[in-house]
């Protein structure tokens, strides 16, 4: 592979991990809350698709319709019962709750499901690859998951930007209090978030279950992938989130083309790398470093 | 009206530090201190490795709260101190011969100094970024560790040629004890008398508005970098516990040294205890022990459901956390960090 | 008098911590008044006004707005039901835009005559800003799009705190002549202010708070600025006899 096939292949990782860190980048965007669960409820999404594809015999894309909707209705329900009440406790209460579902999920799925191995089928797409260049060759699938990424980030922008739930949903990530002074519902507010944020999510491990095999213990490597992803792309930020998970995405690809064992490590001092740099221009820039060292 | 005429009609105030209850309640924490000392002696292998594990876990939870409760720094990395203090203790006493319990020891000076140069690149960042920033840090050394074949690489490495020369099982499972005993209880000192000192002040003023607190010329930076030390060394510490007691360590995998279910367990025992209080990660150390061990057993797979349950639940009821709301309803405090006006 | 007053107010207490900000506060507004709010800093001008629109939690005393108790109703369903308060401070969105922050306040879902166009006739000065993000324009601008803000819910009821504060007095006169125009057309307002020269202007009424209790209270045309002045400062009790 050149090095211009990894950064492709980069991108396009970049573009599964973007689509994992949408829903994440939302709740904390929104109501600053670090869903440690998310991971967990992205391979819920997948379990149900598997559930739905098992009983009613349908491709797992044609089960999206029946999972999308029931993950809007769950995330507006945990919101209102379990998160919200953990806001209303302190800014770190939401650490602990999530800690909580985290493992209440990941346990039930194990002794429901059991650790046997499964997988969605991707169906035609997942199987057709597209040549661009002579030594590179893609994988459709890959590019669709981009798509989904990309049309998914649009869409949300489309709301925020666009509609009174929108506007209403910046009023209350920006100041929550004056919000309700307006008329706006802030706690209902918050619940179409989380409903959105766990469809993601769910969509999310819908894509992952169809490209690679699954099991109750997969996502806590994928999870750290994605907050990078977040943090990468500069917090609040939607598009940041797609244009983090693209960085790590192609930093890890190209560290993966030095050395195979390096893929994860060069995301992670890309990672550091760009915080650092923003940090320190933040407190002022190149001076301060030439002032340490003068 | 005269000055005098005002201040006339004021009471007197007193600044009191110490009370009757958090004196008697000090000095009879001291006191069991000594009274643990002799356990060895008066009780059997099964509760000394029951109260080490005991101690382990307030160290953890002492230390995560020293840094989320007083700092305001949410570390999610704290695993990065504990497993190169895990490491540190087998490179110093196989490698270079070093006595065990004496390179367990040197094992906070290890995660204390690493806490510099990691604390120079994470504690310019806020908030989630600080989170998020120190996961990614354990995770570049767990990584390094497992590519590092002179430390075993990724099939870890252990300190049974260090440990079994010297000791029988016996004799490790006491030393270790004691040592676990004297770690909890100099940290728990070191922190007591940190947030009595000036710096304790300035910790609560940087918690309560950092910006603010800066304007006053209080070195905000310092403060938390004291803070990341200290937790360094004291998760250095743990590392170094669960050495001496594992004597085999892995670098990744679910049973890693710089596994995030370290910080998980942090998370669980200080906010269930209280965060913020001097006394609740001790309680919540207490509660998570009670539940490993008398619950781990017969619960089988669902312990870990209830373990989840248990925290959700304390988010949704007792969001203070249990000393929290005993301190908050009782106004009590057992340990004399703070102050009362009278 | 035979209409039953708009708002309200019996005996209310309401703590800021542990100090008690509002004691024992009763008073009345009917439809169509201008009430000026008045009093030192501290007095609890902005803790009565903020538990007038459920900003703050009551400890004792009730809150009831055209007939009914509105004192356990949230915020935002205050708002709802046409009780609007335009903060101290101003508090903006600071990345929405200055029409988004008017078109926001739909949330209020109130049917009425306020409009974007009607918030630019009352201040035109907004016109070439409705573009710009809240937090890049000045101090008066913002002032003049909270007020439209909370316009834009169709409010029956208007609580305004200290909109004067940190702005230049030309800017503030320019505010005041809208609020006077607001005043005339029959909106019922509550204002907080320091300035009793302005207050008194626009208001049909005035109130004086000290340290959380009302010592003043009357039509504004009984009363002198010496008369208001020495009760704002707690040097006589009671009105006009």
């Amino acid at each position: 592979m050149t090095w211009v096939d990894a950064v492709v292949h980069g991108v396009l990782l970049g573009g599964q991990y973007a689509l994992l860190a949408t829903g994440l980048s939302l709740m904390f965007g929104v109501m600053r809350i670090i869903n440690l669960a998310h991971g967990s409820i992205a391979l819920v999404g997948a379990y149900m698709t598997f559930l739905v594809v098992e009983h009613v015999g349908v491709s797992p894309y044609v089960a999206l319709v029946v999972v999308i909707p029931g993950a809007l209705v769950v995330g507006y329900i945990l919101q209102r019962t379990v998160l919200e009440r953990s806001l209303r406790g302190g800014d770190l209460v939401p650490l602990l709750t999530t800690f909580g579902l985290l493992i209440v999920i990941a346990n039930l799925l194990q002794y429901f499901f059991s650790p046997d191995v499964r997988g969605l089928s991707s169906g035609r797409v997942g199987t057709a690859s597209l040549q661009i260049t002579s030594t590179l060759t893609v994988a459709w699938f890959d590019v669709l998951v981009l798509g989904i990424a990309i049309a998914v980030i649009g869409g949300l922008q489309l709301l925020l930007h666009r509609t009174q739930l929108g506007r209403e949903l910046r009023a209350t990530a920006a100041d929550a209090d004056t919000a309700e002074l307006v008329g706006v519902n802030a706690r209902a507010v918050y619940a179409r978030a989380t409903a959105i944020a766990v469809a993601s999510a769910a969509l999310a491990g819908v894509f992952y279950a169809m490209r690679s095999n699954f099991d109750p213990a997969a996502g806590p490597t994928e999870l750290i992938y994605a907050f990078e992803a977040v943090v990468i792309g500069g917090i609040g930020s939607l598009w940041g989130t797609l244009v983090g998970g693209i960085v790590l995405g192609v930093a890890q690809t190209v560290g993966a083309q030095i050395n195979v064992q390096y893929f994860a490590l060069a995301g992670h001092i890309v990672f550091l790398a760009i915080l650092i740099f923003r940090a320190v221009r933040a407190a002022g820039g190149v001076k301060i470093i030439r002032r340490a060292f003068a | 009206m005269s000055d005098h005429a005002i201040s006339a009609r004021l009471p007197a105030r007193r600044v009191q530090r110490w009370t009757v209850v958090s004196g008697s309640f000090t000095l009879a924490l001291a006191g069991l201190v000594g009274v643990l000392a002799f356990a060895p002696v008066l009780f059997g292998q099964g509760t000394l490795t029951n109260l080490t594990e005991l101690y382990f876990l307030v160290i953890l939870a002492m230390m995560w709260n020293a840094l989320a409760g007083y700092g305001g720094l949410v570390s999610v990395g704290q695993q990065a101190f504990i497993g190169m203090g895990a490491y540190a203790v087998v490179y110093l006493s196989v490698e270079h011969s070093v006595r065990p319990y004496l390179a367990m020891g040197l094992a906070a000076l290890i995660g204390g100094a690493l806490a510099i140069p990691i604390g120079a690149v994470v504690l310019w960042l806020r908030g989630g970024a600080f989170a998020i920033g120190t996961w990614v840090v354990a995770e570049v050394l767990s990584i390094l560790v497992s590519l590092d074949a002179t430390l075993g690489g990724g099939t870890g490495t252990s300190g049974l040629l260090a440990f079994n020369l010297r000791y029988t099982p016996d004799q490790r499972l006491r030393n270790t004890y004691w040592f676990a005993l004297g770690a909890a209880a100099v940290l728990l000192g070191v922190l007591f008398a940190l947030l009595r000192s000036r710096l304790g002040i300035a910790l609560q003023a940087i918690r309560d508005d950092e910006e603010a607190a800066a304007s006053l010329g209080v070195r905000v930076l310092l403060g938390k970098g004291v803070l990341y030390v200290l937790a360094g060394a004291g998760c250095g510490l743990a590392g170094a516990i669960i050495l001496a007691w594992q004597l085999s360590i892995l670098p990744s995998g679910p049973d890693s040294v710089f596994g995030v279910n370290w910080t998980a367990k942090m998370i669980f025992m200080v906010l269930v205890g209280g965060l913020g209080t001097f006394e609740g990660p001790i309680v919540g150390a207490v509660v998570l022990y009670l539940l490993e061990t008398y619950t781990a057993g017969p619960l089988g797979v669902w312990y870990l459901v209830m373990l989840g349950g248990v925290a959700i639940g304390v988010a949704l009821f007792l969001p203070r956390g249990i000393w929290g709301t005993v301190q908050e309803r009782f106004n009590v405090r057992l340990l004399p960090v703070g102050y009362r006006l009278r | 008098m035979s209409a039953r007053p708009l708002l309200s107010v019996e005996q209310i207490d309401a703590r800021y911590g542990l100090l008690q900000a509002v004691r024992e506060v009763s008073l009345e507004v009917d439809e169509g008044e201008t009430l000026a709010l008045v009093g030192a800093n501290g007095a609890g001008k902005t803790t009565l006004l903020r538990t007038i629109a459920g900003a703050h939690r009551l400890t004792g005393g009730r809150v009831t707005f055209d007939g009914r108790d509105v004192s356990d109703v949230s915020a935002y369903r205050r708002t709802r039901m046409g009780i609007t308060l335009v903060p101290e401070g101003r508090r903006l969105f600071p990345h929405l835009t200055v029409e988004e922050n008017l078109r926001v306040a739909a949330a209020a879902r109130r049917r009425g005559s306020w409009n974007v166009d009607r918030v630019l006739e009352v201040f035109p000065l907004l016109q070439p800003l409705l573009r710009r993000q809240a937090a890049s324009i000045s101090g008066g601008e913002q002032q003049a799009t909270a007020i439209g803000r909370a316009l834009m819910t169709n409010p029956r009821l208007l609580l305004l705190d200290e909109v004067s504060l940190g702005l230049a007095p030309v800017v503030v006169d320019s505010l005041y002549r809208s609020l006077a125009e607001l005043s005339g057309s029959g909106s019922t307002m509550i204002l907080v202010e320091q300035d009793l020269g302005r207050a008194m202007a626009v208001a049909s009424r005035i109130v004086c708070m000290l340290e959380g209790r009302l010592v003043l209270e009357g039509a504004a045309e009984k009363f002198t600025r010496e008369q208001v002045t020495e009760a704002y400062f707690g040097l006589t009790a009671g009105g006009p006899e």
